[in-house]
């Protein structure tokens, strides 16, 4: 098991917090929280070793694409493939824009 | 089933926990407790290496169910086969023990438990263990005032010290999916030999512990349709229901009818249904 | 397979010790040894299950909790209930509807019941009922599967739970392995767990040979890994640390008391029934101040502040 932390700019508090998924084999849970103001934090707690490089290019390509709002985002990963994870993220952008917030 | 009623049917199995709590409560009145960002993660996994999950497992859920306050205890049983560790087991037991001080206070809250579960989490081995002891109390206890009406719907199952839960539970839904056993297949062959319980003779099992034979041996109430709909209009019935005499106190029936068993042989489905079914009370 | 017999024989030592060695009620399988003698000169029930060799139940032969022994102490304990029950004590007016509604629906265990619940001890009036543990687990078997152990070992625990909730004063006095299945259905509802303070006294969800086996790892490897995680270890010294037990008791023979330690332990058990009297309360609340179960502790009072909206 793993633990990792990314860092990336940001713009405002996102408005809400949700969760998506589950910590179930080849899955993932994400939660998102508003993060403090500039900021996006992720932190990472996987249970594959020595994939930090993958984790880092994933989540560059996503968090560095375009302006997001600043949140704190804690990822619990029991070996999803890389596809899942962009699933899972994907599916949490769309819960943080709707009108409702927890999943 | 006709092939409408197949498409427009919706699966309870294949929903998640918090998903399920959603469906057995009134629309709009689901509201989460203790949380996934309340912080109250195992204090256990994350030294032995198990990546934890934010709710441990066990979701509570407060809302209404026919309009009558109510708690749903939804445990999940794809993170670490739903097992119970020391978070997720005091979720399970302290909104119990709410739910019966409410009770007390004047207010009907009732409880529904989902169970789908192996039992003890392995890694929180005693904490876990303690956290069942607590839940039985607690179930005892609520039971007296309020049904606490119990769901497995596979296919996870419902084993170890959680299958005693739900024989203390004041009434039991299962699905065809469903099991109910005390030991997993797995240990029972481990400890008594293939030929005693062959843990991938998957037929074989279900004959002994799947939903239709404890139904049909009267140690489940309700035998139900994987649906959505159709489940949570038999809870909401059950839970709605005057608190009445528990199986677990008909200990004498029991044994009457286990004397009547030849255990020089091994029982067959068989003979459990024709040494429980019928005449119960 | 190997099997640690080690401790066999104590729950049926400390029984014939504690109960000086009354007769056993008759009626009930040899497996579930049941005895009347005064505990603190109070009458009392004291209850152990010891191995029979002769079960009917082959899976059931070395002190298991099965399906006889599940449902013959629910039968045991009720017994207890219906002696003592007061039928006469009036009803307190008021109190939750849903107590108001057919007595006879809460059964005629419960009538008693002014609605307090757990706040009213009724000291001196229920006698005591004491469960000497001694059990490696509960059974494995088709057999047990097959007619439903987990509906025996509720009953079981239910009968106990009833017990206490009735007022009954319960003490689970451990004097070997107190073993997952086993120990919930016969002890883990005490108001109180005493144990002795002996390396044979081990509580745990899984015996070691059989998580050894299941984890792939040798006994030694587990036993040591186990050591390292508090709540995982196999010793009372580590079980006490999760704030549980009520008292240790060191003895000088935990497999056969002489007349000192059969004194200790009677001493023990009568500041427990002292203890017992004066809480007020007749849950499980005390068993929370352990210095590693600060989290149990924490989602309670989490629940409390988020319980109404």
């Amino acid at each position: 098991m793993e633990q990792l932390r990314f860092e990336f700019p940001a713009g405002a508090p996102a408005p809400r917090r949700v969760l998506v998924g589950v910590v179930g084999s080849g899955d993932l849970e994400v939660m998102i929280e508003p993060g403090e103001a500039g900021k996006t934090a992720i932190d990472v707690t996987t249970s594959i070793d020595g994939y930090g490089r993958v984790w880092d290019a994933q989540l560059a390509r996503v968090f560095n694409a375009g302006a997001r709002a600043a949140m704190r985002i804690r990822i619990h990963d029991f070996g999803a493939t890389p596809g899942v994870v962009g699933m899972r993220l994907a599916e949490a952008f769309e819960a943080l824009a709707e009108s409702k917030g927890d999943a | 089933m006709n092939q409408t009623a197949l498409l427009s049917r919706e699966s309870f199995v294949e929903l998640g926990a918090r998903a399920r709590a959603h469906a057995l409560l009134d629309a709009g009145t689901f509201r989460e407790l203790a949380g996934p960002f309340d912080g109250l993660t195992s204090p256990w996994l994350v030294r032995q290496g198990v990546v934890p999950q934010g709710d441990d497992g066990v979701i509570v859920a407060r809302g209404k169910i026919g309009g009558q306050p109510a708690v749903v205890l939804a445990i999940e049983g794809a993170f670490q086969g739903g097992s119970l560790g020391e978070v997720g087991g005091a979720k399970i037991a302290g909104a119990l023990e709410r739910a019966a001080d409410d009770n007390r206070r004047g207010i009907p809250t009732r409880a529904v438990i989902l169970f789908e579960t192996g039992g003890v989490r392995l890694q929180e081995a005693n904490l876990g263990l303690a956290a069942i002891a607590e839940i039985h109390a607690a179930i005892v206890d609520l039971r007296r005032y309020q049904p606490v009406v119990g769901v497995i719907a596979g296919t996870v199952g419902c084993f170890g010290g959680m299958s005693i839960a739900a024989g203390l539970c004041t009434s039991l839904v299962v699905t065809r999916e469903a099991r109910l056993g005390l030991n997993g297949p797995a240990v029972i062959e481990q400890e008594a030999g293939i030929a005693e319980y062959d843990s991938r003779d998957r037929p074989f099992i279900w004959s002994f512990t799947g939903g239709e034979q404890r139904f049909a041996t009267g140690l489940a109430d309700r035998f139900v349709e994987d649906d959505c709909n159709i489940i949570r209009d038999t809870v909401a019935a059950l839970v709605a229901q005057p608190p009445a005499t528990p199986r677990s106190n008909q200990y004498d029936d029991y044994l009457r009818r286990l004397a009547g068993y030849d255990t020089g042989a091994q029982p067959e489905p068989a003979t459990v249904r024709r040494l429980y079914a019928g005449d119960q009370q | 397979m190997t099997q640690d017999n080690s401790t066999t024989g104590r729950g049926e030592a400390w029984l014939a010790a504690l109960s000086g060695n009354a007769p056993r009620l008759p009626g009930y399988p040899p497996s579930v040894q049941v005895a009347d003698a005064a505990i603190a000169g109070r009458a009392a029930r004291l209850i152990a299950v010891v191995p029979d060799p002769a079960s009917p139940f082959p899976r059931a032969r070395n002190g298991e909790v099965g399906l006889l022994e599940g449902w013959s102490l629910a039968r045991a304990v009720q017994e207890v209930i219906a002696l003592d029950e007061n039928p006469r004590r009036p009803r307190e007016s008021g109190g939750p509807a849903s107590l108001t509604s057919p007595e006879k629906s809460l059964g005629p265990r419960l009538r008693g019941d002014d609605g307090r619940g757990d706040d009213n001890s009724r000291t001196g009036a229920k006698r005591p009922i004491v469960a000497i543990v001694d059990t490696p687990s509960q059974a494995y078997g088709r057999r047990e599967e097959a007619f439903g152990i987990h509906q025996a070992l509720a009953s079981a625990a239910a009968a106990y739970a009833e017990a206490r909730l009735a007022g009954h004063p319960v003490i689970a006095l451990l004097v070997g392995k107190a073993m997952s299945g086993a120990f919930l259905a016969h002890g883990y509802q005490a108001n109180r767990l005493v144990a002795l303070a002996d390396p044979g006294v081990q509580v745990h969800a899984m015996g070691k040979e059989a998580a050894a086996r299941i984890t792939m790892r040798s006994v030694e490897d587990l036993e040591a890994f186990a050591a390292t995680v508090p709540p995982m270890a196999y010793d009372i010294g580590n079980y006490a640390t999760l704030g549980l037990l009520w008292r240790t008791v060191p003895v000088a023979h935990p497999a056969a008391p002489d007349a000192a330690d059969l004194a200790t332990i009677q001493r023990t058990l009568a500041d427990a029934l002292a203890d017992i009297d004066a809480d007020p309360h007749r849950d499980l609340r005390s068993r929370l101040g352990g210095e590693n179960r600060g989290a149990s502790q924490r989602v309670r009072d989490v629940l409390a502040q988020q319980w109404d909206a």
